[in-house]
């Protein structure tokens, strides 16, 4: 068995386990962990095919500030579990029968016999000099610069969702109104009156 | 050698594990969303195979617009979940009957 084989076989071991335990672990907060745990190891294996810059940018961004953000989400609810955990055991047969059936449809589909080395020969490995990051950077700001662009306005869309779902009104704070503020004239909040001295006694 | 069949039968695997998850998990919001989250992994497992054994760089283009959507997609799911969390005091799915859907 070559290196390639068993680092193979030990990140798919980590990443079907991984998945495994999101599926059934009762603590939300460890199902998260589990999922960081399956990212790493499907890193691993983009490394193995070569894509170098998104085996990073999965680390990255996907573990450092996705799951970031649902470890952040998941801890700050306080989630009543076995209200959320009742029909676990109902439907696990049928859904363990599901999966079954439709795992097994995809590999007939997608096995050795339609999508093995005789039908898609392996690539030669690439070459030290072949930069993945300058590949994928002169495809992405050539070729698809407009869905680059489309890309980024998806970003922002979800920057600007996500501060408007989550932000308080004005309403249950106790803020200044500016623009009462600039708006007051002398005339709202100075009286002049004009009285007489009095006298001396 | 690795084939790319290897990798196509990980993705699949991948794949239907999430599709079980949300079978048994349809009660808990958060874990729908890391089903969806594992789903689409594996479908970007797939791209970047292929890819790799197609030598062509537009596979790998396309996971990085897929992890782009799929980042503003869990932000924003996060986003409806903690309003939600916040109005009802629960994220059981069976609580969410407002529209009676």
């Amino acid at each position: 068995m070559s290196f390639e084989q068993i680092v193979f076989y030990i990140f798919s071991a980590m990443l079907v386990s991984a998945g495994v335990l999101v599926i059934t672990l009762r603590n939300p907060v460890h199902a998260v962990l589990s999922l960081v745990l399956a990212f790493f190891s499907s890193a691993g294996l983009w490394m193995l095919l070569e894509a170098e810059f998104l085996a990073i940018a999965l680390v990255l961004v996907y573990v450092g500030a996705v799951m970031v953000l649902f470890l952040f989400v998941v801890m700050m609810l306080d989630i009543n579990i076995a209200a959320v955990r009742e029909g676990f055991a109902r439907y696990l047969p049928v859904a363990a029968l599901f999966a079954v059936l439709m795992g097994v449809s995809i590999v007939l589909v997608v096995g050795p016999a339609h999508f093995g080395l005789e039908q898609v020969a392996a690539p030669p490995p690439a070459a030290a000099d072949v930069d993945n990051t300058e590949q994928l950077g002169l495809a992405m700001f050539t070729n698809f610069v407009l869905p680059l662009e489309v890309a980024s306005v998806i970003l922002l869309v979800a920057i600007i969702a996500a501060i408007a779902l989550t932000l308080r009104s004005s309403r249950q704070t106790k803020a200044p109104k500016p623009e009462l503020q600039v708006r007051v004239r002398r005339e709202d909040r100075v009286r002049l009156i004009k009285m007489d001295a009095e006298k001396g006694a | 050698m690795l084939s790319l069949s290897h990798y196509l039968i990980i993705g699949a695997a991948l794949f239907c594990l999430s599709v079980a998850g949300i079978f048994i998990n349809r009660k808990n919001v958060i874990v729908l969303l890391m089903c969806i989250e594992l789903m689409l992994l594996a479908v970007n497992m797939n791209f970047i195979a292929f890819s790799h054994f197609n030598q062509d760089i537009a596979g790998q283009v396309f996971v990085f617009f897929i992890l782009t959507v799929a980042a503003a997609e869990s932000a924003i799911g996060l986003a409806i979940l903690v309003v939600l969390f916040r109005n009802r005091n629960s994220i059981n799915v069976e609580d969410l009957d407002a529209m009676k859907g």
